[in-house]
């Protein structure tokens, strides 16, 4: 598409280009966490009831630790933020290295003592 | 700067244990109505953007301006209890994002194959998955208006199925119905560790 008038340098963001800010961009061109792994079902929890901008932190950074008052998914936090998962485990580290939120890892099937947990699901479900 | 004042207390609330479930089957079969019909909050949808290199086998003629492709995976919630949360995502139906699949498999306690008789087909390349992942499924036969109603029996033997491998009808739309389903499925994967431990 080239419109015709304008100048040069503006000719290469078209229509197609899409979202002004990248995810990238949210992220300072990291693609990887400085610490964790987060896995989409680890559970996030803000150690703090607010947090004061600071160097480093940005408004996505405050905005999880706003809903990680109450516990979120990894998924979740990605969901309400809009913003896509990997994007959000690189603000997550950045946030577990200032010890600003605590994050506890899911449970495999193969970590299980016993059926405790099977169970749990099984009578939880029923009484929906 | 000061944060003491808004410290909470360190430990006073432990976090609960997540564990997931998946669903899966072909395009349009009801994966997220499943989801939305035992979810406590509507399905939420969140991202994955793969940039081209991560794409394999993703044929990009025609679209050479786009560099990266987005997965969309739909998901819901159930609490169980204060240290207990149960996740249901429903897969991405494309099979070129089965690394996808693979993260979200991991640690799944087990899955629902959804299946519609009208394309039973559609389901095959999920069996296929959690057969060779050995992830505990059942499937469950979604029953759309309109469909020729089929006896469970004939659907097992037209899947190929273990004889293990629980075959139910649902109707997806319905809450009763999916749990149903949920239930039989956690029945099932409980049975297959307790088997799997029998073995060791």
């Amino acid at each position: 598409m080239t419109v015709q008038g304008e100048s040069a340098e503006h000719q290469w963001v078209d229509d197609h280009a899409g979202p002004v800010v990248r995810p990238y961009a949210v992220t300072r061109g990291r693609a990887r966490p400085v610490t964790g792994t987060f896995d989409l079902i680890s559970l996030v929890t803000a150690t703090r009831a607010d947090v004061t901008p600071e160097v480093g932190l940005g408004p996505e950074h405050l905005a999880i630790v706003g809903l990680c008052q109450r516990i979120q998914s990894v998924a979740e936090i990605a969901a309400h933020l809009d913003l896509p998962v990997g994007t959000i485990r690189v603000l997550l580290g950045d946030l577990v290295a200032r010890s600003l939120v605590q994050v506890r890892e899911p449970r495999t099937t193969a970590g299980l003592p016993d059926n405790s947990v099977f169970e749990a699901v099984i009578n939880g479900l029923r009484a929906l | 700067m000061d944060y003491g004042h808004s410290e909470r207390p360190a430990g006073a609330t432990p976090l609960p244990t997540a564990i997931k479930i998946l669903v899966a089957g072909g395009f349009g079969v009801g994966k997220t109505t499943m989801v939305g019909a035992v979810s406590e909050t509507r399905p939420l949808r969140t991202e994955e953007v793969l940039t081209e290199s991560g794409v394999g086998i993703d044929d990009l003629s025609g679209v050479e301006s786009k560099t990266t492709t987005t997965v969309a995976m739909d998901f819901g919630r159930i609490t169980i209890s204060d240290d207990l949360v149960l996740y249901l995502f429903g897969t991405p139906g494309q099979d070129r994002f089965w690394f996808v699949w693979d993260e979200l498999a991991l640690g799944a306690i087990g899955a629902v194959v959804l299946a519609d008789t009208r394309r039973l087909a559609d389901c095959f390349p999920s069996i296929d998955y959690f057969e060779g992942r050995g992830t505990p499924f059942v499937v469950a036969v979604n029953c759309f208006e309109g469909a020729r109603h089929y006896r469970l029996d004939e659907v097992q033997a037209a899947l190929n199925l273990d004889p293990g491998v629980p075959v139910l009808l649902c109707d997806a739309r319905q809450r009763e119905s999916s749990k149903e389903v949920l239930i039989t499925l956690m029945e099932h994967a409980m049975k297959t560790r307790d088997a799997r431990r029998r073995a060791d």
